[in-house]
């Protein structure tokens, strides 16, 4: 049994046992587990992958004379900004597009630049172009601006995440005989391919699948920076069935994530082309955890073999709302290169990159073994598999015939 | 004379049929072979530098296609932008030659000698880490 605080006192002593959780598989089985359950402290786990629900809000400051950008028409570098707020507050979506690109009218559009590209722009350092038309009041006059922003003068400048880090994912598979076009990919006809998006064994929420450590307040590594866990994220669904271990064999929770875009990284907060289906941005977050007690450690050691994963249709039963599965495979299958489904040998490609959230692992790693990042206690935790907590579809309800 | 280099695909039943003769014969193009083979599923594949005046080389990709074979410009010029590429893996399956390929440590490599220049990475590509100069 160890606490946070005993934790963050060996990181401050520079004694910490980190490992990734990779790495702490191959160290269980070398250590033995009560033993492990000693010597390791934290383990860190992590993910880069499209995530469309992310976005940032900044405050531009006042311009002289002063005007109100809500009730406003606001764009940056031509891709429209949320403005119902004070006057100087925006919010830019990863998914927003340019008002003139052309979507899917040329099927399958390239979506070649949106809100995802303009946050990487931004975090470079890039000069980006503000247009804004209001109107005019008393205290707020003006009714025009165009302007260059640069993030280092924005007065705040905020990646706010409303849902990362999905534990586990479908696999999506085609079935017609069309390619099809989907936010999980190209999808080849007749089962051609099969694509999924996690990074498995090393997946934050994969290894705290009771969300026992993750909650509130918990500070990760988000785009290069630091950032917390919010609040859980938006579908989030803890009550799916589970394995004997406790692993989701559905898409189950989630976390809504926050964090300083000014202390970001370009090569961690990735703009994103998906073809035929829009833009987004590819976040990378890395989330430690620490080994509280030999439960903790159970988790944490689970393999990529141990998690399950659905494989759905995205031609007919996806788009149709059903929830028909094809059946079940697992993580080591899927990062093989090749899954069975059936009698059916079928080549798996990943959007999320195990590359990238490795090596966030690893920076993660390092970061608390150089003393520059602590742990933190969740001031709450997050609605777990006894909060009957579910995602529910939209009911329809049309305004009533007059 | 203008210069054009593409891959033929050959279906099955066309395999044993004099096309490429007739490419110089009907259409007075001149060809050099870079690439043949013969691939399991009996699919021909041909690599050719052809020659000729453009109206001709025209009329000689047309007939190509009228034929049954599949036409595709050869480019020894895809290729990958390292520093955009997030070694994500999603274009693997969808390269027709295995010209994408994953490594032990999970990242994606191009092997250009197999790359037939079909774009289908360029568009896939969430990060438009390939790209094609022709």
């Amino acid at each position: 049994m160890k606490t946070i605080k005993e934790i963050n006192e060996k990181i401050r002593r520079g004694e910490v046992v980190v490992l990734t959780a990779e790495e702490v598989i191959d160290f269980v089985d070398k250590y033995g587990f009560k033993k492990s359950a000693e010597l390791v402290d934290v383990v860190t786990t992590a993910t880069f992958s499209p995530m469309c629900s992310s976005g940032i809000y900044f405050n531009i400051g006042h311009s002289t004379p002063r005007i109100k950008l809500s009730g406003g028409k606001i764009t940056l570098e031509g891709v429209p900004c949320y403005g119902g707020f004070a006057a100087a507050d925006l919010f830019l979506g990863a998914a927003a597009l340019p008002e003139d690109d052309p979507r899917n009218k040329i099927y399958p559009g390239e979506f070649k630049y949106g809100g995802g590209h303009l946050i990487q722009e931004l975090v470079s350092g890039k000069d980006l172009l503000l247009e804004a038309q209001t109107y005019g009041t008393d205290c707020y006059p003006r009714k025009q601006l165009k302007t260059y922003i640069n993030i280092k003068d924005l007065n705040e400048a905020v990646l706010f995440n409303i849902r990362n880090c999905y534990q586990n994912y479908n696999v999506a598979v085609n079935t017609s005989d069309k390619p099809i076009y989907t936010y999980m990919g190209v999808l080849k006809p007749n089962l051609g391919n099969a694509n999924y998006c996690s990074a498995g064994a090393l997946s934050p929420l994969l290894n705290d699948p009771y969300y026992k450590t993750i909650g509130i307040g918990t500070k990760i590594f988000l785009g290069g920076g630091i950032g917390y866990v919010a609040w859980w994220g938006t579908q989030h669904n803890p009550c799916v069935e589970r394995t004997s271990k406790g692993i989701p064999k559905f898409p189950a929770g989630t976390l809504a994530l926050i964090g300083d875009l000014k202390n970001m990284k370009a090569n961690f907060l990735v703009g994103t082309s998906i073809y035929g289906y829009g833009v987004s941005l590819t976040v990378g977050a890395g989330i430690p955890i620490p080994i509280l007690n030999e439960e903790i450690l159970s988790y944490v050691c689970v393999r990529d073999e141990e998690i399950f994963a659905p494989v759905v249709d995205y031609a007919k039963d996806y788009p149709q709302g059903k929830s028909n599965i094809l059946g079940f495979v697992n993580y080591a299958q899927l990062k093989s290169g090749k899954i069975k489904l059936g009698n059916r040998e079928i080549p798996t490609g990943s959007l999320s990159s195990l590359k990238k959230a490795r090596e966030i692992a690893s920076l993660l790693k390092e970061w608390i073994k150089e003393g520059k990042f602590l742990l933190t206690e969740a001031v709450e935790f997050l609605p777990s598999v006894d909060s009957g907590y579910k995602f529910k579809p939209l009911k329809e309800r049309r305004p009533k015939d007059v | 004379m203008f210069k054009k280099r593409v891959v033929l695909h050959f279906p099955k039943e066309l395999v044993d049929k004099p096309i490429v003769y007739k490419l110089v014969k009907e259409f007075s193009l001149e060809f050099n072979i870079l690439k043949a083979e013969v691939n399991p599923r009996e699919e021909g594949v041909l690599v050719l530098e052809i020659k000729g005046e453009d109206t001709d080389l025209e009329r000689g990709m047309e007939y190509l296609k009228k034929t049954g074979v599949k036409v595709q410009p050869l480019s020894q010029d895809v290729s990958m932008d390292k520093n955009k590429c997030v070694d994500c893996t999603v274009c693997i399956p969808l390269c027709p030659t295995q010209a994408l390929v994953r490594n032990q440590n999970f990242e994606v490599e191009f092997i250009k000698e197999r790359c037939i220049a079909c774009g289908i990475c360029i568009s896939v590509c969430l990060y438009k880490a390939m790209s094609i100069r022709f």
